[in-house]
């Protein structure tokens, strides 16, 4: 059965006031419950994605040297907003020869397919708004519109720039899909399922209980997962796809103002959606590392605290990574991915299947402290 | 009616609806407030300020197209070993762990075979093409 937000919540006993008011139309009530969450959920989101974009140019003018955008708000962390409404005056222009209905269509799948991914993404133990029991599935699959989107952007602009970053877009989304989906596999291997909920349920407690530290090959699958989530989402060193120097702006080069906004935004909460999702599956998610009884509204806001701290790490870490290591080429990026991430994560895996069946599914941790 | 019902699927449609109703508003109100002064120059594609030659639309390196192909082995391949992973613990648990893990492996084997006739073949260097016709042309 799928857990959900309306089912978390109706456990409690002001769910039936609610209901009261709906005049106990519980679809009604279902609908209003998750319109509002979602509204909350694109909103933080949007706004994390926002304030990426100064983090990203702060970050960077911090590591060289500079000091970054700061004349609009208190050191400039309005710059977002600014950059947003200069994005939406600006004038509108698309190539005579493009094919104007895969042009449209190209942001708008991308930002589809990044805020699906919001269904499932474990804010808390109960803030989350459809814990499928085919979860981790589910945002594999549908991250996959945002490599349709990005090839469909190259494609339809009909610009040779475009075009070639749209083809290596394609080839490299799909590639790295391969190790990312391997290991998270080893995860789903350790849970015995697929679900957030069945994948935090056995993460509780002190940090040794994180899938990471549950024996030495997921360990090493969490370095597969981030490499491949940083090449996934289009993130240097794997920024082929739009290399500047190399391509001009590659997919999106004949997109301008609000289009072109909505990539940058698609592009910024993906990496904050795979940040999050890595936290989730191998850092324990929103579980408090210690045992103390709250109530639950306080619980909940703890837990996301939590959670939102490991993911917002991980975004550091992604840009940190983007102002340090330079770019790779094509046969580079591409032998990476076949010849060393694949082999190691099937060989990950492997050893995740043997260890299952060898220590009875025990943790390094259950083994050596003689937990359950 | 109870509240399972409205499992999993509710919240997904209405945020691809914010998703959509999001850029259709952004467009909206980029049509209202952004200028509008079409020409010639503005909507050509940009080639570094030549005239663009032909279309982009145009025959385009096969190593693309054998990397997709490869994706979509390998990729299958891992979807059907979702379902065993899932079960694999409960599967341990009641005792059957060491079939299940030899026919996890079996099929596992079948992938890394995959993998490997590839590498053989040198489909996963990228300049393959290249040396091939080198050694053609000795």
């Amino acid at each position: 059965m799928n857990q959900t937000l309306v089912s978390y919540l109706s456990q409690y006993e002001f769910y039936d006031v609610l209901l009261g008011i709906f005049g106990k139309n519980e679809g009604l009530l279902a609908f209003v419950v998750y319109l509002l969450f979602a509204g909350a959920v694109v909103g933080l989101c949007a706004t994390i994605g926002g304030l990426g974009t100064y983090a990203e140019r702060k970050i960077s003018a911090d590591i060289q040297q500079r000091i970054g955008p700061n004349r609009v708000g208190p050191y400039g962390i309005l710059q977002f907003l600014a950059d947003g409404v200069k994005m939406i005056t600006k004038e509108d222009v698309m190539p005579n020869t493009a094919d104007k209905f895969l042009f449209y269509l190209a942001p708008m799948l991308a930002l589809v397919g990044v805020f699906a991914t919001l269904a499932v993404l474990p804010w808390s133990s109960g803030f989350m708004m459809a814990d499928l029991n085919v979860g981790i599935f589910y945002l594999i699959a549908i991250s996959s519109l945002v490599g349709v989107s990005v090839f469909l952007g190259g494609y339809a602009s009909n610009s040779k720039w475009s075009m070639l970053g749209g083809m290596r877009g394609a080839s490299q989304i799909i590639s790295y899909e391969i190790p990312v989906t391997i290991s998270i596999l080893s995860i789903t291997l350790l849970a015995g399922g697929m679900g957030f909920g069945t994948i935090l349920g056995q993460q509780l407690g002190t940090p040794i209980n994180w899938f990471i530290f549950h024996n030495p090959f997921a360990f090493i699958a969490f370095f597969v997962y981030f490499i491949g989530a940083l090449a996934e989402t289009n993130r240097a060193p794997f920024d082929l796809p739009e290399a500047e120097s190399e391509l001009v702006s590659g997919y999106h080069t004949e997109y301008t103002g609000m289009r072109f906004g909505f990539f940058a935004l698609a592009e910024y909460i993906e990496v904050f959606v795979v940040c999050g999702v890595g936290a989730a599956l191998f850092l324990g998610g929103g579980n408090l590392p210690f045992n103390v009884q709250f109530d639950i509204i306080p619980l909940q806001l703890f837990q996301v605290v939590i959670f939102m701290t490991k993911a917002l790490l991980l975004y550091y870490v992604v840009i940190w990574i983007r102002w340090t290591f330079p770019r790779l080429r094509v046969d580079q990026l591409m032998s990476i991915c076949w010849k060393y991430l694949t082999p190691i994560a099937i060989f990950n895996l492997v050893g995740n299947a043997v260890w299952v069946v060898v220590f009875n599914g025990k943790s390094i941790a259950d083994l050596v402290f003689g937990g359950h | 009616m109870t509240p399972a019902q409205f499992d999993g699927l509710m919240p997904i449609v209405i945020l691809m609806g914010i998703a959509v109703l999001l850029f259709t508003g952004g467009h909206f109100v980029s049509v209202l407030l952004a200028p509008k002064k079409p020409s010639l120059l503005k909507e050509t594609p940009y080639e570094c300020g030549e005239q663009p030659v032909g279309s982009a639309w145009s025959a385009f390196n096969v190593r693309f197209y054998v990397v997709g192909l490869i994706f979509i082995i390998f990729d299958v391949e891992s979807v059907l070993m979702f379902p065993v992973a899932s079960i694999f613990k409960e599967l341990n648990e009641a005792g059957e762990g060491a079939y299940a893990l030899i026919i996890f492996l079996s099929f596992i084997s079948v992938l890394i075979e995959g993998i490997a006739y590839c590498w053989k073949k040198g489909d996963l260097d990228w300049v393959k093409s290249f040396q091939v016709s080198a050694k053609n042309n000795k």
